[in-house]
């Protein structure tokens, strides 16, 4: 004996289960929020938060030049650019270097550190390259004692008080 | 893969560069210069290769910042953090805390400055996580799993400050090398664990102990698998105190990534660095510990005072063991205007290494008099103060408010830079901000 409506029977099954699912997302949607929240543990990395910024930056603008700067790199273009680039980036990012200022000695002497202590190898032939970029485009500047508030860089903004 | 093939990249530029270029990018110099960099795509190929493939290989935990933005200079928000977070550095990761954002009585998880110096941990899990107990003068070795330690010790949460030793650095002159911090490498949260004397005392402490050193589970960033990226610590008498935590909770929540989870140590007082996170192993040493970041140049000045610039032999170096007192202007952010009728509403943050701060003082003519702030008490040693006043100010124009705490030695910040030291540490130097009064 069939009933006529066994054949529907998958049909509805599957109806029935979509249902649930999506049910179950826009429930998600709603408290899904909390209720990860309550497991409340930071996600080991979010990678995410760098992909999407990376997949931009990541093609046209890896050649980029601007005012004088590598604009990937933050690195000053000139003479010895690239191999500063290629030997200086391969561990950490250029945001190292040109946060730094120093003499060639200064500047030797945090290669001779590297070497010793943070596996960086001997360059070289190239060394005296880059000593050369460093010390020209990342010399230190004379600011005395203590430093004026740098006066050009405030936003000036006017305060709420009410 | 036969090794004999395969050149190290350094050996081939150190070889010939221009070879190497040919040989590696297919790059060749332009006539009459050697600018092959100009050369279209050539840098696109470089940058992949060179920051992912050939030095990091297989080592390098893929995907942990991208090789197109790791060389990046682009702003970008970290895992965790408040996009207003200043990023020194991306790898390995350095951000700071920009004044105003430190106005919280305790610092919010996703405010709190990142110090790494190598690369994170990734999928950290919890019910395998443990921390071993080793050493010359512990008693055994023994080790603990996370369940074991919230177990069976008791749990303590103290508001403590953590500040890097070389908060400030950005303003030495000559400059000294590292991340250029200006003023936001420091943060006060309410962290929860277990006191560190507890469990030394569960393990034994022999009597010829001296030092705690820590290792952690973060990786080197040149991708060397068994590099230990900092291994420093802290005095035995220090890692007794009271409030020297092994901690797993900030603020409530489980630490921040980037700021040592799942557990860590917290010393106030000392440079933070000294409060290794992801926290793995301890030793108990019968010497001053000497892993990486404890001997050297590094979180040491010199043991005597030296002129600016002066080179001073290792051996002359002595490790720092405490911060000096220190303030911050948190409200408001430099570069406000207002109205002369109006009085200005400052609030700040004060702390030291010593006691406790007994007074805080402005001034807003550049030191020539000093009116005192209301200053509140800590919540407990090592837990940062809060200050605030209210300024007139005379007639229209440019000012500069500067804060200045004492301690209960009577001990000030000084407004010019402190004894200058190599590698730029423990700049206490009064904070300012820019103020203009119109009519
Ligand atoms: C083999 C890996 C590696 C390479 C390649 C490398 N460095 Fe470093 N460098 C490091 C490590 C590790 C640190 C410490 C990072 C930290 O503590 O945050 C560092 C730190 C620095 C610092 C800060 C100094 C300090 O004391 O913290 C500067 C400046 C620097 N590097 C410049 C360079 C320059 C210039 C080059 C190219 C010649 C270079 N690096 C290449 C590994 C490397």
């Amino acid at each position: 004996m069939r009933e006529p409506f066994d054949n529907l029977r998958p049909i509805l099954v599957t109806l029935n289960l979509s249902v649930l699912v999506l049910i179950f997302c826009f429930g998600y949607l709603l408290i899904g929020d909390q209720v990860v929240a309550m497991f409340d543990q930071p996600k080991p990395m979010d990678m995410d938060a760098y992909r999407a910024s990376a997949a931009t930056a990541a093609a046209e603008d890896v050649d980029r030049i601007e005012n004088g700067i590598h604009v990937q790199s933050g690195l000053i273009y000139a003479e010895g650019f690239d191999i500063v680039r290629g030997t200086c980036t391969a561990c950490h990012s250029a945001k190292l270097v040109t946060q730094n200022r120093a003499t060639r000695e200064g500047w030797e002497q945090m290669i001779r550190w590297m070497q010793e202590t943070q596996g960086l190898w001997d360059l070289g032939k190239n060394e005296d390259a880059i000593l050369s970029y460093l010390a020209q485009h990342y010399a230190p500047e004379e600011v005395g004692r203590r430093a004026n508030l740098d006066v050009e860089a405030i936003e000036w903004y006017v305060l709420d008080l009410e | 893969m036969h090794k004999k093939d395969k050149k190290g990249i350094h050996e081939l530029y150190a070889e010939d560069p221009l070879a190497a270029d040919k040989q590696l990018w297919d790059r060749e110099p332009l006539p009459n210069t050697r600018r092959g960099f100009l050369k279209k795509g050539a840098l696109t190929a470089m940058s992949l290769v060179l920051g992912a493939k050939m030095v990091h290989a297989e080592h390098f935990p893929a995907g942990m910042i991208p090789a197109a933005l790791a060389g990046s200079d682009q702003p970008f928000a970290l895992p965790g953090k408040h996009p207003g977070l200043i990023v020194l550095n991306d790898r390995p990761i350095n951000a700071e805390t920009p004044p105003e954002l430190l106005d919280d009585k305790l610092t919010p998880n996703d405010r709190f400055f990142v110090r790494n110096n190598g690369i994170p941990p990734e999928n950290v899990d919890l019910s395998t996580w443990t921390l071993t107990i080793e050493g010359e003068s512990a008693a055994q070795t023994k080790t603990y799993t996370l369940a074991e330690l919230k177990q069976k010790f008791t749990p303590v949460t103290l508001q403590l400050t953590l500040e890097c030793g070389g908060n400030g650095r950005k303003e030495f002159n000559p400059p000294a090398k590292g991340n250029q911090w200006s003023t936001g490498a420091v943060g006060c949260a309410a962290w929860t664990g277990i006191r560190l004397r507890d469990v030394l005392e569960d393990v034994g402490v022999k009597s010829d102990a001296v030092y705690v050193g820590y290792y952690g589970k973060d990786t080197h960033i040149s991708g060397q698998a068994d590099k230990v990226v900092i291994s420093r610590g802290v005095p035995i008498d220090k890692a007794m105190e009271a409030e020297s935590l092994i901690a797993w909770e900030m603020n409530g929540k489980p630490i921040p990534m980037l700021n040592g989870y799942p557990l860590r140590l917290v010393f106030g007082g000392y440079p933070a660095s000294a409060s290794g996170k992801w926290l793995s192993k301890i030793v108990i040493r019968n010497q001053v510990h000497d892993g990486p970041k404890m001997t050297g140049q590094s979180y040491r000045v010199p043991c005597k005072p030296v002129a600016p610039g002066t080179k001073v032999p290792d051996e002359e170096m002595c490790i720092i063991e405490g911060m000096p007192v220190k303030s911050l202007i948190t409200f408001p952010k430099t570069g406000a205007t207002l109205r002369q009728r109006q009085a200005l509403p400052i609030r700040g943050k004060a702390w030291t290494s010593t006691e406790k701060i007994t007074r805080v003082d402005y001034s807003i003519d550049f030191g020539a008099t000093w009116q005192s702030c209301t200053l509140e008490p800590a919540a407990n040693r090592y837990a940062w103060q809060q200050f605030s006043a209210d300024i007139r100010f005379p007639e229209i124009g440019y000012y500069e408010v500067w804060a200045r705490a004492t301690d209960a030695n009577g001990i000030a910040q000084p407004m010019l830079l402190p004894g200058w030291n190599p590698r730029g540490y423990l700049n206490n130097a009064c904070h300012r901000i820019a103020i203009k009064v119109t009519a």
